[in-house]
């Protein structure tokens, strides 16, 4: 067993009737590392967490966690270590949250006692949810559900939290505070699997991605990996008063190509460390210059660069500086 | 199998349906109608309008009935006679109904419950196995229903002794036979009952849907509880001991069956 993998999916399909929810999907998750489910809706990855946790079992390949089938008879090992927040937060609505988190702490084996209700209320608190707790959930807001449902999910403090959409329904902060918790749960050493429609939530949170699409992955890795896979080559974005000017660096020999447009060039290079002797050529020859902004490659570039590569989506490959700042729903039809 | 989380299993399912008041007060109103509202208004009655001539009438049709169960009516005069037999022979099954339409439609909601508001995903991915979880929504549909048998037949036999009782020289009820009925015939059968209905409950698309295939399956069943209490089918002495022995076999087997029923695709609603 390879015990740096906690989930380790072989060329798991799964069909419900004529319709296939998971096609040869292959993939793992690093052991204490968060790795990031990305894809449009109908992709398959809540139908991947299903099978995680051996509510579903693949009609052909193979799904292990912790080493084990979770489908398998010692499936319930693998439901008592994982935490699950599904996309709906599936609480009992006529039972206030504390019957709801007693209830999930009796089932996942901690008990009644005052040490179990010590958990309880510290995981409340964890999200903030602790003043409502003797309020029936029915009366709760989304984000209050969604809260209730987190500190449940961590409340046994699993080895491998599966995360379906956590912070939908939360505002800012509660989200940031849940996106905060998640990667101190990492620098703990637990696991995290997380589906997320929010590329921008996701950008500075994954270790690992995994690109889905119509039940299998596209593809997956290290963000970091895949964009220099993606984009071999840096970029910068010159600005100046005086475009005409930058266009004595298409022939500079650290310049590998050259795009103009109304004010700015877009400048390919090595490495960055091209940039220093760029601008010097320029200040020589007196080109007015305006910035010099190297340009990064977003998540969002990279998701539909992949998208793109599969014919996903149409369109060229990713703009530069695609990145706008704005969280982007991944919302293209499969 | 691990007991303590069916109990847990138990105890939150209980818990929700004493919260769900819209449920249990209008069950709790049915069962008051059948055990005790109308009974006593016919029995009050009958115990003081004297021997007039409908009732006399009712009590020469008292005739049919199979001349076992005819032995066992006690009383002198018609109207005595006539109260005894409604209290046991007719009030008395048709209130059975209630226990069994209780359980049922608790049975019923379930699991398909469980997956019409989400938590089935809840369920599916905790470490409860699915037998638990089944052994759990039975019992929990269960206890409702033998409750409601013992605190409505309680309330009954207040009733009937009462308004009959001085007309037949004391207090009557619950019969011999009733004791077999509700200890021994009863439980049974509303385990059999529930089997079916979880099964059900397990399979449809939706709560409305297994209510309604639930009531297929214990229409039946409440008959023949109905017929064995009147004891114009099989009669009394061992022949309902019998009965009873034959149907806590089939009820074992149906709910050892029954748990394959429960999966945990199911619960998710896949």
């Amino acid at each position: 067993m390879d015990t740096s993998l906690t989930i380790d999916i072989h060329d798991a399909t799964k069909r419900f009737g004529d319709v296939t929810a998971l096609s040869q999907l292959n993939m793992v998750a690093k052991t204490g590392a968060i790795t990031v489910l990305l894809g449009p809706n109908g992709a398959g990855k809540t139908t991947a967490i299903r099978m995680i946790t051996g509510s579903l079992a693949p009609d052909e390949g193979t799904s292990r966690v912790f080493g084990i089938d979770p489908a398998g008879p010692d499936g319930e090992e693998v439901r008592r270590r994982c935490g699950v927040v599904t996309a709906k937060p599936s609480l009992y609505d006529r039972l206030s949250g504390w019957d709801n988190l007693r209830y999930a702490a009796e089932l996942y084996g901690l008990g009644k006692g005052s040490a179990a209700d010590a958990r309880i209320f510290e995981a409340a608190s964890l999200f903030a949810i602790e003043p409502a707790l003797d309020q029936k959930v029915g009366g709760y807001s989304t984000g209050m559900k969604t809260r209730l449902a987190l500190a449940r999910a961590i409340l046994h403090e699993p080895d491998l939290l599966l995360l379906d959409e956590p912070t939908s329904g939360l505002d800012p902060e509660s989200a940031l505070a849940v996106l905060d918790l998640i990667r101190d749960m990492t620098s703990d050493g637990q696991t995290v699997l997380m589906c997320t429609h929010l590329l921008l939530e996701a950008e500075g949170l994954a270790d690992e991605i995994v690109v889905m699409q119509a039940g299998t992955s596209l593809k997956a890795g290290a963000p970091a990996e895949l964009i220099a896979s993606y984009w071999p080559v840096e970029q910068v974005r010159i600005t100046s008063t005086m475009p005409e000017g930058l266009d004595l660096l298409k022939r500079h020999d650290r310049v590998l190509a050259f795009e103009r447009t109304d004010d700015s060039a877009i400048v390919d290079i090595d490495d960055q460390s091209a940039i220093p002797a760029l601008v010097a050529d320029l200040a020589s020859r007196k080109v007015p210059i305006s910035s010099v902004v190297p340009v990064g490659r977003s998540l969002e570039d990279l998701y539909f660069a992949i998208r793109r590569e599969h014919g996903s989506v149409e369109g060229e490959l990713a703009p530069p500086g695609g990145s706008s700042g704005r969280p982007v729903r991944l919302d293209v039809a499969a | 199998m691990n007991w303590s989380r069916t109990l847990t299993v138990v105890r939150t399912d209980l818990k929700q349906l004493i919260q769900a008041k819209d449920f249990w007060m209008p069950m709790a109103a049915l069962g008051m109608l059948f055990f005790v509202i109308v009974p006593t208004i016919l029995l009050t009655m009958i115990s003081t309008v004297g021997a007039v001539g409908p009732l006399e009438q009712i009590a020469s049709t008292l005739e049919v009935l199979p001349e076992n169960t005819q032995s066992q009516i006690q009383g002198d005069s018609p109207q005595g006679r006539t109260g005894y037999a409604l209290a046991v022979f007719l009030f008395a099954p048709v209130a059975v109904v209630v226990p069994l339409t209780i359980s049922t439609a608790v049975g019923a909601a379930t699991i398909v419950g469980e997956r019409e508001r989400g938590t089935g995903e809840f369920l599916a991915n905790s470490p409860a196995g699915v037998k638990e979880i089944y052994i759990g929504k039975l019992i929990a549909s269960l206890i409702p229903g033998y409750f409601t048998t013992v605190v409505g037949f309680t309330l009954y036999s207040l009733v009937v002794n009462l308004t009959v009782g001085p007309e037949v020289g004391g207090w009557f009820f619950p019969t011999a036979q009733w004791w077999v009925m509700i200890l021994w015939v009863l439980p049974p059968f509303l385990a059999i009952c529930l089997s079916l209905v979880l099964r059900l409950s397990a399979r449809v698309k939706s709560t409305a849907a297994a209510q309604q295939a639930s009531g297929l399956i214990s229409l039946p069943l409440i008959m023949i509880a109905y017929g064995q209490a009147t004891g114009s089918l099989l009669g009394a002495g061992w022949v309902p001991l019998l009965l009873g022995a034959i149907a806590w076999a089939v009820a074992l087997i149906s709910l050892n069956r029954g748990v394959k029923s429960v999966t945990r695709a199911r619960l998710l609603g896949v």
